[in-house]
C-alpha cells in the first residue's frame, strides 16, 4: 500500500506529520443493478468508489435489448406500428406520433384538423402521465413514498381516459398513418376536460410536499451539475438540457402538430443540477395542463381520419357497394402500404427530450430500416460525468433526474 | 435517394425544410475544406444531406461544428443502413443539428462491403458519438477506428453475429402459422 | 370439534399445514424485478387505487433474499436471463414465481433473436398472467390465484395409495 506523508498545521500552530494511504491504490468496485429498486429499470452502473465518493460510474446497457428495430425491419408499416409503443412505454402515444409522422412524410398524406388537434392534445395528456411516474418514482427513491401513491392516483385517471377512449390503459397504438383509429365516445371530452381541471391543485400539492422540502433540496441542490455547453457535446435534450441552460424545445423551436397555435412557455434553468431538472419537470406539468384546456376548447370538429384510401381502409359501409374499396381494403390489409423510396428523420418533443425517427423505406411494403434515437440514450450517457465526486446515494438522486426508460435505450 | 426538391409534405406536421441558408452553407463549408475530394448534395422529403468520403468524416464533422456560418453543435444521432445488395453496402448516417441557426443537417458515409468495415469514429469532435458508435458496431459490424471503448454494448459479450445486418434473420421460435 | 366446545372461542383446532400456508400466502413479498412496460403496471398494482397491500403483499422487497415471490414482469432478454436466474437462486425457500404479461410468459409480441421465449425457460412459473400489459386487476387475481395454489401445498409429501 502506497503512503504519501504529510506535514499538517493545526489551527493552534502545532503541526503534525500525517501518513495517508495513496487515495488511489483503495478503490473499491461496486455493482448497483441490473435488478435494483432505483434504477427505473434494468439498468447496470459499475460505481468505482473511494469511500463513499464516486470516482467512476460506468453504465451498462442491453439488459432490455428487445430487437424491437430488426422486428420493425421484418414486419410492414401497419404491423409495426404496436412495435413502437413498447419502447419509451411511459410515453406510448408520443412513440406512435412520431413514427406516424415520419411515415406520413414519406407518403405525403394529409391529416385532418381535427386529428392533429386530438392528436395534440393526446401527447400533451401523455406528457402529464409520464411527469407523474417519473415524479412518483423519483421521490420514492429519495424516501418520499407519499409522493409515489398520490401521482400514481392521479395518473389512475388519465390512464382510465386513456382506456376508456382507445381500448388499452397503456400501449395504445391509437395513432395511426392518416389521423386517429377512431372518434372519441360521447362525453369523453368532458371527462377529460373535468380530470384537467382538477389537475393544478394536484401539483401544488407535490409542490408543497417536495419543492420547499429542506431535505429534497439538500439531496438535489448542488447534485449532477453539468453545463449547457457539455450537455449539447454529449447530445441531451429535453428538461436534461433546459435543466441547464439551453432554451431549446422542438414544440417551440421546430413545430409540429399545432404547437404553433398554442400559449405555452418552456422552463428552462440555468443551474444545471437535479434541482433545476426537477422544477422544469414540475412546471412542464403545469404547462402541459394549459395545453390540454386550449386543446379542449379550441378543438374543431371533422373526420378524424384522412379519406386517401391508399393509406387508410374505407369504413365498413362502404364494403359492401363499392368494388374499389373492396380492392382498397383487401390490398391494404394483405399487402400494406408502400411509401416511396427515401428517407426521413422526423423529430418530436417527448417527455425525455428529443424523440426521433430515422426511417428509410425502399419501395416495399417493409421498412428497409428504422431507427429510433431514444432520448434517453444520449442522456445517460452523461452519467459518469454527472455522478464523478459526488457520494453514493446521489448517484440514485442522479438516475431519477435525467429521467431513462429502458425501454427506449436498449430498443 | 433521389436528387429532388423537397417534396410538399404535409403541412400538419410542420417540419422546417433544411434551412438554405444552413443547407448552403454546410456544402459550402465541406467543398472548402476538402476541395480535392468529391462532396455529393442530395435532398429530399425536406431533409438534405451531404456524402462525404470515409476518411474526412472526422474534419467534416469538426469544421461543420466550428463553423460559425453552420455551427452544428450538436450531435442528434448516428445510424447506419445496410443497403444489401447495392454496392457500397453500407451507408453511415450522421444527424447533425445547429441550434443557432435552427436547422438540421445530415452527413452520410458509404463504406464498402467486406469482412472488417471501417469508418473513423467522430467520438473526439462530439461526446455523444461514443455510444452510437458502439451500437452501430454491436448490431451491425462497423467499426470504428480511434473509438475510446469498441465494444458490444446491447447484445452479451460473447454473442456471435450481427443482427441488424440485412442478411440475418430474425430469429426467435418457429410459430405453428405466421400472418 | 370436541376441544373447541369444551373451551368455547379461545382455542381453534387445525392443521400445522393449514396454519403454515396461510401463513404464506397471507404475507406474500414480492421481490421488485420489474423489467419493462409491465413493471409499471406492475408498479400500478401496488399504488393507491389497485393497492396490493391489502392482500399482504405489504412490501416490495429489493434484495431477493428477503422475498417470496418473483413477478417477472416484462420481456426477458439474452443479458438479463443469467440475472433471472441468479435472482431466483438467491431466493429462499419457498418461493413462487408469477410470469406477468404476454413477453415473460411466451415471448409475446417479440418472435426474436433478443427474447427468451417464455421465462419458464430458466426458472418454473407457478401462474402466468397474460396481458400486454396485464392490468392491475388481472395480476391481482393472478397473485390471488398463487394464493390459493399455496393453500393447497403440502408440508409433508402423501404417499401414493
Amino acid at each position: 500500500m502506497i503512503t504519501e506523508t504529510r506535514i499538517v498545521e493545526g489551527v493552534d500552530g502545532r503541526s503534525a506529520i500525517v501518513e495517508r494511504p495513496d487515495a488511489h491504490a483503495d478503490l473499491m468496485t461496486v455493482n448497483m443493478g441490473p435488478q435494483h429498486p432505483s434504477t427505473h429499470g434494468v439498468l447496470r452502473v459499475i460505481l468505482t468508489l473511494d469511500g463513499e465518493t464516486v470516482v467512476d460510474a460506468v453504465p451498462e446497457i442491453g439488459y432490455l435489448h428487445t430487437g424491437i428495430e430488426k422486428t420493425i425491419q421484418c414486419k410492414r408499416y401497419e404491423a409495426a406500428l404496436t412495435c413502437t409503443d413498447r419502447m419509451d412505454y411511459l410515453s406510448p402515444l408520443a412513440n406512435n406520433l412520431v413514427y406516424c409522422l415520419a411515415v406520413e412524410d414519406l407518403l405525403g398524406v394529409d391529416v385532418p384538423v381535427r386529428a392533429t388537434w386530438l392528436r395534440t392534445l393526446l401527447v400533451e395528456l401523455t406528457r402529464i402521465a409520464s411527469h407523474l411516474v417519473w415524479l412518483g418514482t423519483h421521490a420514492l427513491d429519495l424516501g418520499a413514498m407519499t409522493v409515489f401513491l398520490y401521482c400514481f392516483r392521479e395518473r389512475e385517471l388519465i390512464l382510465d381516459l386513456f382506456e376508456e377512449l382507445t381500448g388499452q390503459r397503456m400501449m395504445t397504438s391509437y395513432i395511426r398513418f392518416g389521423g386517429l383509429e377512431q372518434e372519441a365516445p360521447d362525453g369523453w371530452l368532458d371527462r377529460v376536460r373535468k380530470v384537467n381541471d382538477s389537475f393544478p391543485s394536484h401539483v401544488d400539492e407535490y409542490e408543497r410536499l417536495l419543492t420547499r422540502n429542506g431535505i429534497w433540496k439538500e439531496r438535489l441542490q448542488g447534485v449532477g451539475v453539468i453545463s449547457g455547453e457539455e450537455a449539447l457535446h454529449y447530445g441531451m435534450t429535453g428538461p436534461s438540457l433546459r435543466g441547464s441552460g439551453v432554451d431549446w424545445d422542438l414544440r417551440k423551436k421546430q413545430p409540429y402538430l399545432v404547437y404553433d397555435q398554442l400559449d405555452f412557455r418552456v422552463p428552462v434553468y440555468p443551474q444545471g443540477d437535479c434541482y433545476a431538472r426537477y422544477i422544469c419537470r414540475i412546471e412542464e406539468l403545469r404547462e402541459s395542463q394549459r395545453l390540454v384546456q386550449q386543446c379542449l376548447k379550441l378543438l374543431p370538429s371533422g373526420p378524424i381520419r384522412s379519406d386517401d384510401r391508399k393509406v387508410v381502409p374505407p369504413p365498413k359501409e362502404e364494403l359492401a357497394s363499392s368494388m374499389e374499396a373492396v380492392i382498397h381494403h383487401f390490398k391494404l390489409l394483405t399487402e400494406g402500404l408502400h411509401p416511396p423510396v427515401g428517407e426521413v428523420y422526423r423529430a418530436v418533443e417527448s417527455p425525455r427530450g428529443e424523440l426521433g425517427v430515422f426511417l428509410v423505406s425502399d419501395g416495399s411494403n417493409k421498412p428497409r430500416r428504422c431507427h429510433v434515437r431514444a432520448p434517453s440514450f444520449a442522456n445517460l450517457q452523461a452519467l459518469p460525468r454527472l455522478c464523478r465526486g459526488h457520494l453514493v446515494a446521489d448517484v440514485v438522486a442522479i438516475i431519477g433526474s435525467i429521467d431513462i426508460v429502458l425501454g427506449e435505450i436498449d430498443r | 435517394m433521389q436528387n429532388a426538391t423537397p417534396a410538399a409534405g404535409p403541412d400538419q406536421s410542420g417540419a422546417p425544410t433544411a434551412s438554405l441558408s444552413l443547407v448552403e452553407a454546410a456544402v459550402v463549408c465541406l467543398r472548402a475544406a476538402f476541395p480535392t475530394s468529391e462532396i455529393r448534395a442530395a435532398s429530399a422529403f425536406g431533409d438534405s444531406w451531404a456524402v462525404v468520403p470515409g476518411n474526412l468524416i472526422v474534419d467534416a464533422c469538426r469544421a461543420l461544428r466550428d463553423d460559425p456560418a453552420t455551427a452544428c453543435n450538436m450531435l442528434v444521432d448516428v445510424t447506419a443502413v445496410d443497403l444489401l445488395p447495392r454496392a457500397p453496402r453500407w451507408e453511415v448516417v450522421y444527424n447533425l443539428l445547429s441550434l443557432a441557426h435552427n436547422a438540421r443537417f445530415r452527413l452520410k458515409v458509404e463504406v464498402e462491403d467486406g469482412p472488417e468495415p471501417l469508418v473513423p469514429s467522430v467520438s473526439s469532435v462530439y461526446a455523444g458519438a461514443n455510444w452510437y458508435e458502439r451500437e452501430i458496431f454491436d448490431l451491425m459490424g462497423i467499426r470504428f477506428s480511434d473509438h475510446p471503448d469498441l465494444r458490444r454494448i446491447l447484445l452479451p459479450e460473447d454473442w456471435q453475429g450481427y443482427p441488424l445486418r440485412y442478411d440475418h434473420p430474425l430469429g426467435g421460435e418457429e410459430v405453428g402459422f405466421t400472418s | 370439534m370436541g376441544l373447541e366446545t369444551s373451551f368455547g372461542d379461545s382455542i381453534i383446532t387445525t392443521t400445522i399445514e393449514k396454519v403454515a400456508d396461510w401463513g404464506r400466502k397471507s404475507s406474500i413479498w414480492p421481490a421488485t424485478f420489474g423489467l419493462a412496460c409491465c413493471a409499471i403496471e406492475m408498479m400500478s398494482t401496488g399504488a393507491s387505487r389497485y393497492d396490493l397491500a391489502r392482500f399482504g403483499a405489504e412490501l416490495f422487497r429489493a434484495s431477493p433474499r428477503q422475498a417470496d415471490l418473483l413477478i417477472v414482469s416484462g420481456r426477458v432478454c439474452q443479458k438479463m436471463a443469467p440475472v433471472l436466474r441468479q435472482i431466483y437462486d438467491q431466493m429462499p425457500e419457498p418461493k413462487w414465481v408469477i410470469s406477468m404479461g404476454a413477453c415473460a410468459s411466451s415471448g409475446g409480441v417479440f418472435n426474436n433473436y433478443a427474447v427468451i421465449q417464455g421465462v419458464d425457460k430458466i426458472v418454473p412459473v407457478d401462474v402466468y398472467v397474460p396481458g400486454c400489459p396485464p392490468r392491475p386487476e388481472a395480476l391481482m387475481d393472478g397473485i390471488l390465484k398463487l394464493q390459493e395454489k399455496i393453500s393447497r401445498e403440502r408440508l409433508v409429501a402423501r404417499k401414493a395409495s
